[in-house]
């Protein structure tokens, strides 16, 4: 079964302003949608919107054909969130922090060690994360998607903090995801360079 | 209907890894449970200074003086339930996993009443004799204690989760839990002094567990529901 | 049916039907009002052992039913909002609220009057009605201040229709344990088994007074909706006409 991320006629309304209006898209397994926009464009809202926790004024987001909201439980254990902060505890461990979101969510069978060798990670494991740089935080974050069984990847503004090679590394990655039929929806100020189909969304 | 669904062992792991993270971070940070508890017994402290030392009067003020001061140090504890989750980006996480939010609510709250709840039934004790209770009245008032915990743990997890990201959240707590804490609290004193007048009182005892009860099947719900009204 | 149902939904039509129901409410308001205050004050007789001092009840006991009411009634305004997500229905409560807040304090300070002479005192935490009322005006208080510390309304309508709900939960608890606590009990007077407990001359003011009070609080409400409306719906297309339209809004 290949998975589909659609959306139809999204139309969200923040307070006074209309972030976007009659938004469709439809992603498949092995695409890249990458959301386009200057800061407070409503980027993060859409992403949020898609991850189901804004009420949206018009429209729905389907996964697999199915709108979200009638499958939630479902569509959250196929997808992950990188988000802006990272949601992980400044007060716990690398593992402890990990080992609390793997009995959270369905894991994929990889080797934890070979993950965190390649983010660069492996000498941190009982660091607690309050000591740890920002970018360090973020390939933490970043070894959280990859531990993950989520086919769908949300990653808004995966390239903050990141030196260049983290970012090249980020790349890759989805690259290498993408190519193993996952999707994700990106956002990002600058452009990407991945081999697969991008479909733009320009807010 | 009865097909066995292979969810619900994962529930079970969500909520006893939430449970244990949340008791983990508490370890860490031992003055967030610490705190509340000095408070309360600060606030016992406070009467008797304040009314005078003389015995009787403490035997009759004392139920209610320590249920005030639970009341008071729990409302100071349920500030934090959410708010650190909140702002290092945590609660979205979880608002976005696989499990039923209501059941992370549960186990949130349930970490919240074993760190605040549960210390403060353990030295509620110790207070009490200053008020010179007699050994079996402090039975009835950890008793009391033990089931109203549970109940205004419960309520104040829907104020907490109704005010989190909010700029003015400690005061607006307050004014939204207490007057929902009212039967708890009225309910929970009187029991212990209807017992130090030598009456019969397991009326309470039965409201107050009843109270729980409903409280524990309702009150995750409405937790979870406003938490994603708090975090649209 | 269904029409009807949909229309309801519109802002500019429930508007104007808001309007249209004003002279409608507030006409018997005032007429039963008028009834029930001249009754009261000069054709009922006094009670034989409370004297004229019982009369402040056709003010108390409609008070003390509103606010009551009022909270129902922001409840199920609340229900309604989250299950169909009608918007209109959030309005309704956050009109209702101020209200229902006002009836309470209305109710505690009949009530007090009326307790002056009967206990001899301003206040008496023994009373269990009173008592529940004072913690109902909290919990008031709590909604509203919810209400203002959210900035974008969609989320305090929300918030506030969860809290409402979990607050009309409580008013039941709250009544039976502070009855529970309670000593001093002025048992209900109004229904007793095999019906009224009270003479017709008493009676039948208390009825028009609650009546007219019911009335008052629907025109109040109708005002207030219509504002409510008018304020949330400001920058849309039909308010802008409507107010630069000749009629200017009526």
């Amino acid at each position: 079964m290949t998975a589909k991320l659609s959306a139809n006629d999204l139309t969200l309304i923040r307070g006074e302003s209309c972030l976007f209006q009659g938004l469709s898209f439809a992603l498949n397994a092995g695409e890249l949608l990458l959301l386009e926009g200057q800061n407070g464009s409503g980027k993060t809202s859409l992403m949020r919107a898609i991850a189901g926790m804004l009420s949206l004024e018009s429209g729905e987001v389907l996964w697999n054909d199915v709108p979200v909201s009638q499958q939630r439980q479902e569509f959250h254990g196929s997808l992950v969130w990188l988000a802006h902060r990272t949601g992980l505890k400044g007060d716990l461990t690398l593992v402890e922090n990990l080992r609390f979101e793997g009995a959270l969510r369905p894991q994929s069978d990889v080797d934890p060690s070979e993950v965190f060798k390649r983010l660069g990670i492996s000498k941190l494991k009982s660091l607690p994360l309050r000591s740890m740089s920002a970018g360090q935080q973020r390939r933490v974050a970043l070894a959280r998607m990859l531990l993950s069984d989520a086919p769908l990847w949300l990653v808004d503004e995966p390239f903050t903090n990141l030196d260049q090679e983290g970012r090249e590394l980020v790349m890759r990655l989805t690259d290498e995801h993408l190519a193993a039929g996952g999707m994700c929806v990106m956002a990002a100020h600058q452009d990407v360079d991945i081999n697969a189909t991008v479909t733009r969304v320009s807010l | 209907m009865a097909v066995p669904s292979p969810e619900q062992p994962r529930i079970l792991v969500g909520l006893v890894a939430m449970v244990r993270r949340d008791l983990l971070l508490a370890w860490k940070r031992p003055g967030d449970v610490l705190n509340p508890l000095f408070f309360f017994a600060m606030v016992c402290t406070l009467f008797p200074l304040a009314v005078g030392p003389s015995a009787e009067q403490l035997t009759v003020s004392g139920p209610g003086v320590l249920w005030v001061a639970a009341l008071l140090s729990t409302l100071l504890s349920l500030n934090s339930l959410f708010m650190s989750d909140h702002e290092d980006g945590s609660l979205d996480q979880l608002l976005v996993s696989p499990q039923p939010l209501p059941v992370l609510a549960l186990s949130k709250t349930l970490a919240h009443w074993l760190t605040s709840g549960l210390p403060l039934v353990l030295i509620s004790p110790l207070l009490a004799m200053t008020y010179r209770m007699s050994t079996d009245i402090v039975g009835v008032l950890m008793l009391t204690l033990l089931l109203g915990t549970v109940c205004l743990s419960l309520l104040g997890s829907i104020g907490a989760a109704l005010t989190v990201g909010l700029h003015r959240g400690t005061a607006l707590l307050s004014l939204l839990i207490l007057p929902l804490a009212m039967p708890v609290l009225l309910l929970g004193a009187n029991t212990v002094s209807l017992a130090a007048g030598g009456e019969p009182y397991a009326t309470g005892i039965w409201a107050l567990a009843g109270y729980a009860v409903a409280a524990l099947s309702l009150a995750p719900y409405a937790t979870a529901a406003a938490l994603r009204i708090s975090n649209e | 049916m269904w029409k009807f149902f949909h229309q309801l939904a519109s802002p500019p039509h429930f508007y104007r039907l808001a309007a249209t129901l004003m002279p409608w409410l507030a006409v018997p308001a005032l007429l039963l009002i008028a009834y029930g205050t001249y009754a009261g004050l000069f054709l009922a007789s006094p009670d034989y052992q409370q004297g004229d001092a019982f009369r402040i009840i056709y003010v108390h006991v409609p008070s003390a039913y509103l606010s009551m009411m009022a909270y129902m009634f922001m409840a199920i305004s609340g229900a309604i909002g989250l299950i169909w997500r009608l918007k209109l229905a959030h309005a309704v409560g956050a009109a209702a609220a101020p209200l229902g807040a006002a009836f309470t304090f209305l109710a505690l300070v009949t009530g007090s009057i009326w307790g002056r002479p009967m206990w001899g005192t301003w206040w008496e935490w023994g009373d269990p009605r009173l008592t529940s009322e004072l913690i109902l005006l909290f919990l008031y208080f709590g909604y509203m201040a919810l209400r203002s510390s959210i900035d974008d309304t969609a989320k305090a309508d929300k918030a506030c229709a969860v809290l409402a709900l979990v607050g009309v939960v409580n008013v039941v608890v709250v009544h039976y344990s502070v009855e529970w606590w309670s000593s001093l009990h002025q048992g209900q007077t109004l229904m007793k088994k095999g019906g009224p407990g009270m003479d017709a001359d008493m009676l039948y003011p208390l009825l028009a007074m609650i009546l007219g009070f019911t009335f008052l609080f629907g025109a109040l409400l109708a005002r207030r909706i219509r504002t409510e409306v008018l304020y949330r719906e400001r920058r849309t297309r039909w308010v802008r006409e409507m107010i630069l339209s000749p009629e200017g809004g009526r």
